[in-house]
């Protein structure tokens, strides 16, 4: 019965998002207050009806209830409990139900944390969240049930959950994910919102702002989540593959990014508010883009969920309404909007735009690469995409130049600076790289490389400026403490996110150029040398694992006799399906993983094994946490609380006239050093 | 005139969909290899192995059917169907080789230590060749006729299966043909 009453839920919770789409913004037309009123509750019952959909979806994993299809497709009774309970978004229809979660709670969180906000603001934004709603439930309704039967022959066991995700890294990759996609939702809603009502100004940017960060932060995480899975589990040492799906969460974080900065100028001078718009809508789009081609089948990719043209067709029309509906929304209402204008080119707006600019550019090219193969078909081009090289020509390069700007722009201020006042520090930054950059390539084994040394030119340089620009701004200060104070946490969240940005490039660069890789028929009792590492193949024994054989090598790693590790890679054969799958092993260190997977048995002696010597490699996944960290500091600054406070208890935080100065798009902040994003 | 540039947004999204639904019809999962039915692509490439500026033609190739197999040291499958491959070279069959992105020095001391099936195999190290065919990994194995027409293409390893199934026919053909003749 569990199922049936799941099943029943997300027909109520559809019903529900009907409500939410069309009554609170109604409300806003016909100027009724309780219509408008109802969006609070009509998202906490959303948000609790798929809540127990996902729950009863969960029971019936965890009792192995076979009858139900998405179940015997996806789990088995040997996989192992905490598999079973992740099972639940191992495949197409669990997963999807998953997002709706996420949409309902991220639904719900606003319902809940917009009292401050004028009501038909919040009844706008809720209902245009209950529009998605509505699209995705119909989307599981019509064409995906996860509650679907196989009766009255229900098998006696399942087909199992795919070895590749039968994984820690999967535990928590897809949610992270998910959370920054359908995170996206939110500023979606606002800027909709937004264009509906024809008002913009800085108190909606700094509501919107706060949730994009959240969105932001999370899928920083789930791409690098995802990054790393990929790293050790597919045995193939790379840790970035441009693939589709791959590229599906990259462009909606390269929009993101792109949308934090621009967000951070409507809030603080009131400019370019009808970009902020375009690039919420963009944001939210290229994550809904990227559930098509995820799950439409249009593109191969080694995650791309089963095809289904019908599944496809209902995106596209989703995708038609949603991005189609908003992009003429905005075409039509965006020149009406104001912004601010004026600021001159030595000034943090410049710098600002220029990152947005070749932030959307690099998407954009992203974009064309990942649909080539589709507009290669269309024009009768044949079969090809155009692979890593594409992405590896403009990529590297334009994010370059991004950390050749953000060094200069984190010590710039609103609307103009004089530069003679950042010279000093400017200066330092620049000697201190070009220093790091000219000896550490040479003490390196290896010719020099030139790559090497511009890498660690840029990645120094931004990390180096942003610490630099913090003691720029403690300079002269009487009291360091409170100084420190007073730039709030925003400040200290871009600072972070910065420098992780520094610390990702840098690990990214070092790899791509110093990373060694052999492919070697090793004996066992025998060794090889990669990069003065010496690798010994002790032996390879047999064993069983809980749902899986495994032959797992012992090798031990030796550098000048000394040993340094000991690994134990693992070929898998799973009972189930008979995959077999490569558990590499991995000796991680902050500055250089030694990496090994075991490949084929040659002879009764002899075994291929993949060899890798990755320098800063960590550092990738080090850089992306930290400027997941940025963000998440950035969200709990004082001035989003203040104004929550300032609507419940005016009087705790000082006269209302204090506020206004607080928001205005500050003259004072070209004198004031503390103006952080 | 300036409100016009705001419907560009709007007007890309309209090119992407009809890109979209285009795609729909189609099923990524079949690869339909683009070199089937048409002439081996124009290559000139060094010998693997013979002196430095021995290079070899697609056209010094025609004449007679043979394969042409794409491996690599660092395949592992290569070495899966390479004894297969040695034991079909015995038989007679020609078989020619492209070493695929790989290191020149490493495929001689590979093909030294587990015998070389190839009539002659030439270096692709830069995948140039790989690319023209539509190689998407290795092993590959082309079947060519006479004429330098591809008649078939096998991806993943030769076995006496795949063998009996999709190449021995012409083989066998072509020299009763020639016995014709």
């Amino acid at each position: 019965m569990i199922p049936e009453y799941g099943q029943l839920a997300l027909n109520f919770a559809m019903l529900l998002a009907l409500g939410l789409a069309v009554l609170p913004l109604a409300g806003t037309l016909y100027g009724r207050v309780v219509w408008m009123a109802t969006g609070r509750s009509l998202a906490t019952g959303l948000f609790v009806f798929v809540a127990v959909a996902y729950a009863c979806l969960t029971w019936a994993f965890y009792q192995d209830d076979f009858s139900v299809k998405y179940v015997a497709n996806h789990s088995n009774s040997m996989l192992p409990m905490i598999y079973k309970l992740c099972a639940v978004w191992g495949g197409h229809e669990g997963s999807l139900l998953l997002w709706m979660l996420i949409l309902a709670g991220w639904t719900f969180l606003v319902a809940l944390f917009s009292r401050e906000m004028p009501l038909d603001l919040v009844a706008r934004v809720l209902s245009v969240m209950g529009m998605v709603a509505v699209g995705f439930l119909g989307f599981m309704l019509i064409t995906s049930n996860p509650f679907e039967r196989i009766l009255p022959e229900a098998p006696m066991d399942g087909g199992d959950l795919n070895p590749l995700l039968q994984d820690p890294g999967f535990v928590i990759h897809p949610p992270m994910l998910y959370m920054g996609y359908v995170g996206f939702s939110v500023v979606f809603a606002f800027a909709i919102a937004a264009l509906i009502s024809g008002r913009i100004d800085s108190a909606w940017a700094r509501w919107a702002r706060p949730w994009t960060n959240a969105a932001w932060a999370f899928l920083t995480i789930g791409i690098a989540l995802g990054s790393w899975w990929a790293y050790y589990e597919l045995g193939w040492g790379g840790w970035w593959f441009w693939d589709p799906v791959e590229n599906a969460s990259f462009m909606p974080w390269l929009a993101g990014t792109a949308l934090i900065h621009s967000l951070a100028m409507s809030e603080k001078r009131g400019v370019f508010n009808s970009w902020t718009l375009l690039l919420s809508i963009s944001a939210f789009s290229l994550s809904l883009l990227g559930t098509f081609l995820v799950r439409s089948g249009v593109l191969t990719s080694v995650h791309a969920f089963a095809s289904d043209p019908s599944r496809g067709l209902f995106i596209l029309c989703f995708l038609a309404v949603v991005v189609g509906g908003s992009l003429t929304l905005y075409a039509f209402r965006a020149p009406v909007l104001k912004s601010q204008t004026g600021f001159s080119w030595l000034s943090r707006e410049t710098f600002l735009l220029a990152n947005s600019v070749i932030f959307i550019l690099s998407c954009a090219l992203v974009l064309l690469g990942t649909l080539f193969p589709l507009i290669a078909d269309a024009f009768n081009l044949g079969k090809f995409s155009v692979g890593e090289p594409w992405f590896n020509a403009f990529f590297p390069p334009l994010m370059a130049l991004v950390g050749l700007l953000m060094g200069t722009g984190v010590m710039l201020n609103w609307k103009k600076t004089r530069f003679a006042k950042i010279q000093r520090w400017q200066g330092i930054a620049f000697l201190f790289s070009l220093w790091l950059a000219s000896f550490i390539p040479g003490i390196v084994p290896g010719d020099f490389s030139i790559g090497a040394a511009f890498a660690i030119f840029v990645g120094s340089w931004v990390i180096s400026s942003t610490l630099l620009d913090f003691f720029r701004r403690m300079q002269n200060a009487q009291n360091a403490g409170a100084r420190m104070r007073s730039f709030g946490l925003s400040y200290y969240g871009m600072m972070m996110a910065h420098a992780g940005f520094g610390v990702c490039l840098l690990g990214a660069a070092i790899d791509s150029i110093y990373a060694e890789q052999r492919d070697l028929r090793v004996t066992t009792g025998s060794h090889v040398e990669v990069s003065g590492y010496q690798f010994e193949l002790v032996e390879v024994s047999r064993f069983r694992g809980a749902n899986f054989w495994a032959d797992r090598g012992e090798v031990v790693v030796r550098k000048d006799g000394r040993v340094v590790a000991s690994l134990q890679p693992e070929k898998r054969r799973y009972f189930s399906g008979g995959n077999i799958m490569t558990e590499a092993a991995i000796d991680a260190g902050l500055f250089r993983d030694l990496y090994v997977s075991l490949g084929d048995k040659i002879n009764n002696t002899d075994w291929a094994m993949r060899v890798y010597f990755k320098p800063l490699v960590r550092w990738i996944w080090l850089g992306a946490i930290m400027m997941a960290f940025g963000g998440f500091l950035a969200i709990m600054d004082k001035r989003y609380r203040r104004v929550r406070a300032a609507a419940d208890t005016p009087v705790e935080t000082g006269p209302p006239v204090e506020e206004t100065t607080q928001f205005e798009p500050l003259p004072a902040e070209e004198a004031k050093p503390g103006g952080a994003l | 005139m300036k409100r016009l540039f705001f419907f560009v947004p709007a007007l890309l999204f309209v090119v992407l969909s009809c890109f979209l639904y285009f795609g729909l019809g189609n099923d990524p999962t079949v690869l339909p290899s683009v070199t089937v039915g048409k002439p081996v692509p124009a290559f000139q490439l060094p010998v693997l192995g013979a002196e430095e500026g021995t290079e070899l033609s697609q056209e010094e190739l025609a004449g007679e059917p043979y394969l042409l197999n794409v491996w690599a040291t660092w395949c592992a499958a290569c070495l899966v169907e390479h004894p297969y491959l040695y034991e079909l070279s015995q038989r007679g069959v020609k078989i020619v080789g492209i070493n695929y992105k790989d290191d020149p020095a490493a495929a001689v001391k590979w093909l030294e230590k587990y015998k070389d099936p190839y009539a002659v195999s030439v270096v692709d190290a830069r995948g140039r060749l790989g690319f023209d065919l539509g190689v998407t990994g290795a092993p590959e194995t082309f079947l060519v006729d006479a004429e330098g027409q591809i008649l078939y293409r096998h991806l993943g390893v030769v076995d006496e299966n795949v063998w009996e199934s999709h190449f021995a026919s012409t083989f066998s053909q072509s020299s009763q043909e020639l016995a014709e003749e």
